[in-house]
């Protein structure tokens, strides 16, 4: 039965992290956008109160619980609502919060997501509370992730990688890196392997922290592998080259991560929606869902622009997990829903300042902020191009030779 | 014309002054022919306009077509023509007038699902070979005639989409609330064409209020007919041709008198208005909108075909009320305004399932489109510029599809909808349109003339945002 809810078994969840959101993140959310690179202590905490809901079943952070399928229970044939519709829901209440901080939780790395998707079961239990960062983006390759010039060169038991990754997100505060690499250059992407380099590792070196437009609470860093040697066990996944399958491997975290990163616009988009429509009813300008907007004020016709949009997102977000629940395949609607969701929250954030004025311009209030936290969400894990250019290919049935 | 006297223009001046003169007032510029207000016409244009219509009647006296054959048969092409509407059938009277049966709303088991029911799927299957068979096949020349061909409101009223907002003990098809149902089929009538969609669906509008809404004694007067083989053309009608329309703020007005009330004023997007032989008439009460069931042999009713940019086939028109008498058993629901602000939902309810249904007409046909086409020796969906256009198509009418499923699945487990359906029509007017728009340049100028069907669901796709009732869920 067609039902677009949030699903009962995860309202206490989504409520629970609303409420975090509400009393851990937001007293701190200015605190450490102007202090960008301190470490927001008061994490730790937060960190310890979410295991205590991860415990229940479903994780507050980015890396949450990966793409697996390997859990074919009883109900077999029923509509499940299972880990990825609770993370979505729990990530966009946290980003309502706080995007940065959300981004900065302790062992909710967007690594952490890239192992649960892709290790076998003996790395999962041996990287169990490990804070994983992710390391792809290279000072010339961006969107072309499969161009990577990073190495991974196997001696003996190890492997020795070296190269430069840029836009690690909590690069410095993490506690291990998921590095991609490539083992043989020419054999292309297929050759994409990924690892896991501890940060003690003698041959990583973080280099430096960026200055940010947003998301300034979650550090940003440089990070460069000189003969960096780690354990042959550390490669995630297979080590075979296996030509057919590709990138398909590697590739997969993003089905995982993509509606992730849609939450994290939805929920930074609602903080602005909300709050602006709070402060239009304070100035007398009262959102009515029956009326033609052309019929209502200017404003109120934007709002409901706003919200329709937004919703969009949120329902394209929800499919998408809800699809990788039911182990259908989701690599479009996951393009979907990061497409829409990351210039929804850019829209949005940007309408509401404008909406708001000064007041919105202003330091005195988030606002200002979120529309500069939201520009990050339609750019990493996939531009919105690139989203594009998948959705693209998959509805026109064309071939990245074809549809370049 | 400086100076000069006798010439054949002045000549005609001269025998068309008196004409001239009458038709004064109607040639006062201000909403016809596109002009403002702001516009005159000075002594020459007025000649000039007066010869321009001696010009039109002589071309009308040439091919024969005489006023009296005008008057006679009822042109829904073209519009001005005023005719009583149908004398229609007589609905005997039946039942009491307390509060009829209600379709039950269907349980949640609280669980997030995008598929639909067994019955749903079930029906969806019928419907949209319905679809793809009849109405897709019919839709250029239903457009051009502005009318539904009878055999595609034969198969609609066969497969008993008029009977679908009944419950089943009044003898309609669904145990349940089905505004979800009426949803997927909508969306799967527009695939075919959202103008023949209109028209299949305008009967079952009005008897789904009257299902919701009705009491015993409305329920037994009128539903039998719409269950039955002989469905008649009936038509809910909320919209009036004013800019700026407010459904919530109605010109029509319904005074009290004695037991009955007095309807007076003017309706548009009036769905096959000369064959229509019961109205839903929405007008102010006491200051509060209300629903009035009026039968098309009442006294004070005319009808006048009212072609428009496009939902053609749907035979537009509009519904003249002056004076118009009726009984106090015709209001249809309560006059505090909750039958009518469900009503006016559940109407954008179906529109945005409309829209759905013919942007993903759009997307299929340009899919195809662009992959066939060639230019600079390759498809064109080879460049970026075309395909992210395919993408964007793709994505929005996504998004609007579970925006109106969520509205649309609210109502039917009785939950409040009002700012899901809101949101939904605020984007499926938007992009909806965005998406016709694109269909269009997609195939360039092919695009732009009638042997590609993307012209026609350009001109559909505006009526999203512009109409209020009609068709219902």
């Amino acid at each position: 039965m067609i039902n677009l809810e949030t699903p009962r078994k995860h309202a206490g969840l989504a409520d629970q992290a609303h409420q975090l959101a509400m009393n851990m993140l937001r007293p701190i959310s200015r605190k450490y956008d102007r202090a960008e690179h301190e470490y927001p202590k008061e994490l730790d905490m937060l960190a310890a109160l979410i295991d205590g809901v991860s415990e229940t079943g479903a994780t507050g952070g980015a890396g949450a619980g990966g793409v697996r399928r390997d859990d074919a229970g009883a109900d077999a044939g029923k509509v499940r609502n299972g880990a990825n519709l609770a993370s979505v829901l729990s990530v966009a209440e946290m980003c309502w919060g706080d995007t940065a901080l959300l981004l900065s939780m302790p062992r909710q790395g967007l690594g952490n997501s890239a192992i649960a998707s892709v290790a076998n079961e003996e790395q999962l239990e041996r990287y169990k509370g490990t804070w994983a960062a992710m390391a792809i983006t290279e000072p010339g390759t961006g969107s072309d992730s499969a161009n990577i010039t990073t190495t991974a060169v196997k001696d003996g038991d190890e492997y020795v990688i070296n190269g430069e990754k840029i836009y690690v997100t909590s690069g410095e505060r993490a506690d291990s890196v998921v590095v991609w690499a490539t083992l043989d250059k020419e054999l292309g992407r297929a050759a994409i392997k990924s690892f896991l380099v501890r940060k003690d590792n003698p041959g990583l070196k973080v280099e430096r922290l960026e200055h940010k437009l947003g998301i300034r609470a979650s550090d940003t860093a440089v990070i460069t592998f000189t003969d960096c040697r780690v354990p042959a066990e550390d490669l995630l996944g297979s080590p075979e080259i296996d030509v057919k399958s590709g990138f398909a491997g590697a590739m997969a975290t993003f089905d995982n991560t993509r509606p992730l990163v849609a939450a994290m616009a939805v929920g930074c988009a609602r903080a602005s929606l909300d709050l602006t429509r709070d402060l239009l009813e304070q100035a007398g300008v009262v959102i009515d869902y029956d009326r033609p907007a052309q019929a209502q004020s200017a404003a109120a016709a934007t709002f409901l622009r706003l919200e329709a949009d937004w919703e969009g997102a949120k329902l394209l977000m929800m499919q998408a997990a809800w699809m990788a629940d039911n182990r259908l395949p989701n690599s479009l609607e996951a393009s979907m829903a990061k497409a829409k969701a990351g210039r929804v929250g850019s829209d949005v954030t940007l309408s509401c300042v404008q909406l708001c004025g000064t007041l919105g311009y202003s330091e005195a209030e988030l606002l200002e902020k979120w529309a500069r936290d939201s520009k990050i969400l339609d750019i990493f894990e996939g531009t919105q191009q690139i989203q594009q250019l998948i959705v693209a290919r998959r509805i026109l049935g064309l071939s990245s030779a074809e549809l370049k | 014309m400086t100076g000069t006297t006798g010439g054949p223009l002045a000549k005609g001046v001269t025998r068309s002054y008196s004409f001239a003169m009458s038709i004064m007032n109607s040639l006062r510029p201000g909403g016809r022919h596109g002009l403002s207000s702001r516009e005159t016409r000075d002594p020459i244009g007025l000649a000039v306009a007066a010869v321009n219509r001696l010009a039109q009647s002589d071309l009308i006296d040439r091919v024969g077509l005489r006023r009296q054959t005008e008057q006679v048969v009822y042109s829904t092409t073209r519009n001005g023509f005023r005719v009583a509407t149908a004398a229609g059938r007589q609905f005997a009277r039946a039942g009491r007038r307390t509060a009829g049966a209600r379709p039950v709303t269907a349980e949640s088991r609280g669980v997030f699902d995008l598929t639909p029911t067994d019955d749903e799927s079930m029906l969806l299957e019928v419907v949209r070979e319905l679809a793809d068979e009849l109405l897709r096949p019919a839709a250029a020349a239903a457009d051009e005639a502005c009318a539904a061909p009878d055999e595609v409101l034969a198969a609609a009223q066969e497969v008993g989409l008029p009977g679908l907002g009944v419950p089943d003990e009044l003898g309609g098809i669904m145990e349940e609330r089905s505004a979800m149902a009426g949803t997927l089929v909508a969306e799967a009538l527009a695939r075919g064409d959202m103008g023949l969609a209109v028209a299949t669906l305008a009967p079952g509008a009005v008897a789904t209020a009257i299902g919701l809404w009705g009491t015993e004694a409305q329920q037994q007067t009128y539903l039998p007919a719409f269950t039955g083989t002989d469905v008649p053309a009936a038509a809910l009608t909320i919209a009036e041709p004013t800019v700026l329309f407010d459904p919530f703020s109605l010109s029509t007005t319904a005074l009290r008198d004695g037991d009955g009330f007095v309807l007076d004023g003017m309706k548009s997007a009036v769905v096959r208005g000369a064959d229509a032989e019961l109205f839903v008439v929405a007008a102010m009460l006491d200051g509060t909108p209300a629903l009035f069931l009026v039968e098309s042999g009442t006294a004070g009713l005319e009808v006048e075909a009212d072609p428009s940019m496009g939902v053609r086939a749907a035979g537009l028109s509009r519904l003249h009320l002056s004076g118009v008498r009726v009984g106090a058993d015709a209001l249809l629901g309560d006059t505090g305004g909750a039958a009518y602000a469900e009503c006016v939902r559940l109407s954008r309810l179906a529109w945005c399932a409309l829209a759905v249904g013919t942007g993903q007409a759009v997307l299929d046909y340009v899919k195809d489109y662009v992959n066939g086409r060639e230019a600079f020796g390759e498809p064109i969906s080879h460049r970026q510029s075309v395909a992210f256009m395919v993408a964007d198509i793709a994505i929005e009418v996504q998004a609007m599809r579970l925006l109106t499923w969520k509205a649309a699945s609210r109502a039917t487990r009785g939950q409040d909808f009002a700012r899901e359906v809101g949101l939904a029509r605020q984007l499926c007017t938007e992009k909806g349109m965005r998406i016709g728009l694109d269909g269009v340049q997609l195939l360039g100028g092919h695009g732009f003339v009638k042997e590609h069907p993307v012209e026609r669901w350009y001109r559909d796709l505006r009526a999203v945002g512009v109409m209020e009732g009609v068709v219902m869920v």
